[in-house]
């Protein structure tokens, strides 16, 4: 169990930050500070914090699809009305017009990147500047680094792909 | 073999749960269960040492390819996925 005080101050953090990109937290907020106790938790024993409700592997290169928030956040919000741990929700499930349920796993259904591969064979063959893609909310911004943060979900600059 | 916290109760059967302890669902899982007083196994797999870990997810992914949490095995032949209130409640209430 990590320090109350602790999980006040991620939890203030994280609302704050969702509100201002257009997500939700869920509104249980018992719910919603024990999964970001597990937040913190996994902060402290893997050095990033890991969804909670996902088993780690340790090895952050191959967990960054899974640090919160995850790459799946985004599509589970729009089949689901909820992350797969349903830390976010969906404005219709915030407005009580849809229930939370626990949801499919998405993580290993997929194929990663496949589709993205085929849509940048159309693309133009020069760019004045490459274009980058935050995995986890698919903002995309043409400059030569990706920034240090996400403006949008605040992810943090290793989820950025190059786009094209 | 992987040792499982036992928590005692009515006899439905073996029932093994596999869990997270960081994650909600899993959690409701488990209220449930004592809600039904129902006797079962489970372990927290990721407090779990590396080797004991590997096992679990093994024994997890017979079940449950996608070896997510919580998994519930019933008498080692049906497995319920997630936090589905209405078919524990089917098999074990
Ligand atoms: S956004 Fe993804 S990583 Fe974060 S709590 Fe939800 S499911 Fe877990």
């Amino acid at each position: 169990m990590a320090d109350q005080g602790k999980i006040e101050e991620l939890f203030n953090k994280l609302s704050s930050e969702a509100e201002a990109g257009g997500y939700h937290l869920n509104p249980d907020k018992d719910f919603t500070k024990e999964l970001v106790n597990g937040l913190l938790v996994n902060e402290e024993r893997y050095g990033y914090p890991a969804c909670p409700c996902r088993l780690a592997s340790g090895n952050k290169a191959a967990d960054l699809d899974i640090i919160c928030p995850c790459d799946y956040r985004d599509p589970d919000l729009t089949d689901y009305g909820a992350c797969y741990c349903a830390l976010y929700v969906s404005d219709e499930v915030l407005a009580g017009r849809k229930k939370l349920a626990s949801i499919p796993e998405r993580r290993l259904a997929i194929e990663p990147q496949a589709g993205l591969k085929e849509k940048s064979a159309i693309l133009p063959e020069k760019l004045a500047f490459p274009v980058w893609r935050c995995k986890v909310c698919g903002y995309l911004c043409a400059r030569e680094q990706p920034p240090e943060v996400c403006p949008i979900c605040k992810a943090k600059k290793e989820r950025f792909e190059k786009f094209f | 073999m992987l040792s499982m916290t036992v928590v005692p109760g009515k006899d439905k059967g073996k029932v093994k749960l596999y869990t997270l302890s960081t994650c909600v669902w899993c959690k409701k899982v488990k209220k449930l269960l004592n809600e039904l007083k129902v006797a079962y196994d489970y372990v927290d797999v990721d407090l779990l040492e590396e080797e004991a870990k590997a096992e679990a997810k093994e024994e997890v992914a017979k079940f449950n390819p996608a070896c997510s949490f919580p998994t519930l095995v019933l008498n080692d032949k049906k497995c319920i996925v997630g936090f589905d209130e209405g078919k524990i409640n089917q098999e074990l209430g």
